[in-house]
């Protein structure tokens, strides 16, 4: 279920003296099974513009399309569409609210009106996902750790079942270990239920290496829509913002200034050290 | 001199359950020894759950410990009359900006220490400016806190703990909840304090980027110090920072895969200009 | 949504009002509001608008921003003078249906609006000269003779203050914590009173926790900051009477004087 955005203005306070253009002519299409990464600084509009795809923020003009079904259509089903396309916000796991894991993570579905069954097969099945083994599932949420709280969190929305699932920075405030193992599970989700995955991130290594597309961000525009390598051969202009590509990158580039002529379109680590192992004809 | 100094710090918690019962208990910092100079850039890396929050909390006495000793500036911080001098001498910034912002306006949130220190008020006027121009907020002194990005407002609670004159200062996680340009802010004026005003510094992170100009790294692991030195010598074992799954700075990352693929590379590389260099020199030694 | 409600607004100006030691202040706001209801002619009415409109073109305060203030509790206006002009017994001027208007009853709904304007407007001038901390601090020295009586002025004031800055905040984030559980499909608006109470749980048990949470890091912060309660403590802007404060209060006794001449002796 594709989604598409035509001329997607939001303006804030556009009663006071200073009106704030949140986001600026935006046209996107996001076909059903991609993993996107938007990429952006604090106040880029990425926040804001993922709001927009479920609804929750109504664009002050431009038309926002779901399986070519104009949302702000009189009649249309608002709900319907909030379970379509599932939204985790930072630091998901201040919304918790249940006495256990399980009932939380029922709450989405149960909104849907789903049948007792169905409610906690899903719930059951959002958990096994996020990898939240059994024996927590009557646990409070408040006594687990921080990565734990947050693939609980995330399991809330997943519960929903939504065709398109949303992360705005969904590693943010974690350790290493965390962000790795949230990323991973992202990623393994992504390619066994190819549903679309949209992660809102600053991080443009974070995203580097799972994303097929990258959005970047600046001033409530499209700077960038382009698949990682063409983003990031931009790297003096995202310096410009605040933004930086990953530092393979810069060294490729460096490597080249200096004579060796390594390609400079790898965006790994792995992918970088084959490709200056190949230049200096050492064979792996 | 020694500014902050362990001798077996232990910090025990026990868990109890819903009815007081004792359900078991965890050593959160375990055996700890080390000494910090004055003038030091001390960085603590670990995981979540590591114990260096912990530790970091005994150096402020706003935890004791529960077996061994901390001495802030000589004094034992088990000794109650001293509380208030060693909270003065190594002041604390903690991870959430919003959460430790006091003042409704800038100024008057760096004026907060010396105040209750009961400071002359011409006096605060001073320390409150010179604080602010040291980590670059003093145009921001009139505004509200609530209108400042995560990076500046960690820079004035930095600014509110220099208004009390320590002699080291401690940031627990302070870029954790930032962006990388906040994150760069921060990290910019942290440096500053040390290399300027010769500031004791002990940064508490699980991110690399920010060590690699440290004097020296402790790595905690399950409440031990896992490893310490400098970063060179910290990031030359990238075998064991993977085990202990922490990052790795990309480009040391980088060297140590070309390194198993057979080109001999040094160990520890910390930035790219070094690697360019060393690669280059076996280009041409190759 | 819920970021819209402004509480305690500053309006940022260089006046000789906003300079006002915020106890000139507070007792001005007190003296004006126990004028209103002294006042029984047209003429104390009349004294007071040229009063207030000589405090408010000396703030340099915008007046458009007085009378937002008025928004709020238009409903509240509007029922009292509906109340007070139908429901108050006296010589009958006309009827509407059932409902007869008195002399009284318009009189009384006169009166009442007028006094509800002014007091409103006069205390948002003393709100919006003044910054939420400096009235605190304004309030804590004002009431320090009660510390006599082991009253935790400073404690109270210290709490007023914390709160004024974290309510913003706090604002924010239920915000965000109702549109997140909005994406999970709670209906927040639907439903009787009972469904709509219990529909709120999912966002005050996050709030709370949160509230809890930051509290708790407060504390933290302010200890390891050295506070230690309001003894031996200096004030980086200690409260002290300047010239144009006495001013200011002998303009205030010329007001409550002439006032109380105008509005209730002379006519």
């Amino acid at each position: 279920m594709p989604i598409v955005l035509e001329h997607v203005n939001y303006i804030y306070g556009q009663d006071t003296s200073l009106p704030v253009y949140a986001l600026q002519d935006i046209n996107l299409v996001i076909p059903d099974g991609q993993f996107i990464g938007i990429i952006g600084h604090t106040g880029s509009g990425k926040s804001t513009l993922v709001q927009h795809l479920n609804g929750l923020i109504r664009a002050t003009s431009g038309r926002v399309l779901f399986n070519d079904q104009d949302i702000y259509a009189k009649d249309y089903n608002m709900r319907q569409l909030r379970s379509n396309v599932g939204l985790v916000f930072q630091y998901p796991e201040h919304q918790l609210f249940e006495t256990d894991v399980f009932t939380d993570v029922c709450f989405g579905p149960k909104n849907l009106g789903l049948d007792k069954q169905e409610v906690e097969l899903r719930a059951i099945d959002a958990l096994r996902k996020v990898g939240i083994s059994e024996e927590y599932f009557k646990q409070s949420p408040f006594e687990l750790s921080g990565g734990q709280k947050r693939r609980v969190a995330i399991a809330g929305v997943l519960a929903m079942k939504p065709q398109v699932l949303v992360l705005d920075e969904p590693t943010a405030g974690l350790d290493p270990r965390g962000r790795e193992e949230i990323l991973n599970q992202i990623a393994v989700l992504q390619k066994e239920t190819g549903m679309t995955v949209i992660l809102v991130s600053h991080s443009m290594e974070d995203v580097a290496a799972y994303v097929d597309r990258i959005i970047v961000m600046n001033h409530g525009k499209v700077m960038y829509d382009d698949v990682p390598a063409k983003v990031f051969s931009h790297y003096q202009e995202l310096e410009q913002v605040g933004l930086a590509a990953p530092q393979v990158t810069y060294i490729m580039h460096k490597l080249r200034e200096k004579g060796l002529f390594v390609r400079d379109d790898v965006t790994t680590i792995s992918e970088a050290a084959e490709e200056i192992a190949r230049c200096l004809e050492i064979s792996p | 001199m020694s500014i902050v100094k362990t001798e077996k710090l232990t910090y025990e918690y026990i868990r109890r359950d819903e009815d007081g019962n004792v359900e078991g208990s965890i050593l959160a910092v375990d055996d700890v020894s080390l000494d910090i100079q004055q003038g030091d850039f001390i960085a603590v890396l670990g995981h979540n759950g590591s114990g260096k929050s912990t530790l970091a909390k005994h150096i402020n006495a706003i935890l004791y410990p529960t077996g061994g000793t901390i001495w802030v500036d000589g004094r034992d911080t088990k000794d109650d009359k001293e509380l208030w001098n060693i909270r003065q001498t190594a002041g604390m910034v903690f991870q959430n900006p919003d959460n430790q912002i006091i003042g409704q306006v800038v100024e008057e949130d760096v004026g907060f220490g010396p105040e209750n220190m009961g400071v002359p008020t011409p006096e605060i006027w001073q320390r409150v400016e010179e604080s602010l121009k040291a980590v670059g907020m003093y145009e921001y002194r009139k505004h509200s806190p609530n209108k400042l990005s995560g990076g500046q407002k960690q820079r004035v609670s930095i600014a509110g703990v220099l208004a009390m004159h320590p002699k080291c200062i401690v940031l627990d996680e302070p870029t954790a909840m930032l962006d990388p340009s906040g994150r760069k802010e921060v990290i910019r004026a942290v440096r500053g304090l040390n290399d300027v005003e010769n500031m004791t510094v002990i940064l508490i992170t699980h991110y690399m980027e920010e060590i690699i100009h440290a004097d020296k790294v402790f790595v905690m692991d399950n409440g031990r110090i896992a490893m310490e030195g400098t970063p060179r010598e910290i990031f030359s074992q990238v075998e064991k920072l993977k085990e202990l799954r922490l990052d790795v700075p990309q480009v040391t990352l980088l060297a140590y895969e070309l390194q198993q693929r057979g080109v001999k590379l040094p160990d520890g590389i910390l930035t790219h200009d070094e690697f360019v260099e060393e690669l280059l020199k076996v280009r041409v030694g190759g | 949504m819920l970021r819209d409600i402004t509480i305690g607004q500053y309006y940022q100006a260089e006046s000789i009002i906003h300079k006002l030691d915020p106890r000139v202040k507070l007792a001005g706001t007190i003296v004006f509001i126990v004028s209103l209801f002294l006042y029984d002619n047209l003429f104390g009415y009349l004294w007071a608008a040229a009063f207030l409109g000589f405090v408010i073109k000396a703030s340099k305060v915008p007046f458009k921003f007085m009378v937002k203030g008025m928004k709020a509790i238009l409903f509240l206006l509007l029922l009292t003078v509906i109340f007070n002009l139908f429901l108050t017994p006296g010589e009958p001027l006309f009827t509407l249906w059932k409902l007869t208007v008195t002399k009284e009853g318009v009189k009384t709904a006169v009166l009442l609006v007028i006094r509800l304007v002014f007091l409103i407007i006069g205390s948002s001038v003393m709100t919006l000269t003044t910054t939420p901390n400096n009235l605190t601090d304004g309030m804590e020295k004002a009431m320090g003779p009660l510390k006599i009586l082991h009253l935790p002025v400073h404690e109270v004031a210290m709490m007023m203050s914390i709160a004024l800055r974290f309510i913003p905040i706090l604002l924010e984030e239920a915000d965000k914590i109702m549109k997140a559980q909005i994406a999970r499909g709670a209906d927040f608006e639907s439903g009787n009173l009972i469904k709509k109470a219990r529909a709120m749980v999912p966002l005050l048990v996050p709030l709370f926790i949160s509230a809890f949470r930051r509290a708790n890091d407060l504390a933290m912060a302010m200890e390891a900051r050295c506070y230690r309660g309001g003894a031996g403590r200096t004030k980086m802007k200690p409260l002290i009477y300047q010239k144009r404060d006495g001013m200011a209060y002998l303009i205030l006794l010329f007001y409550l004087a002439a006032g109380i001449l105008v509005g209730k002796v002379l006519l």
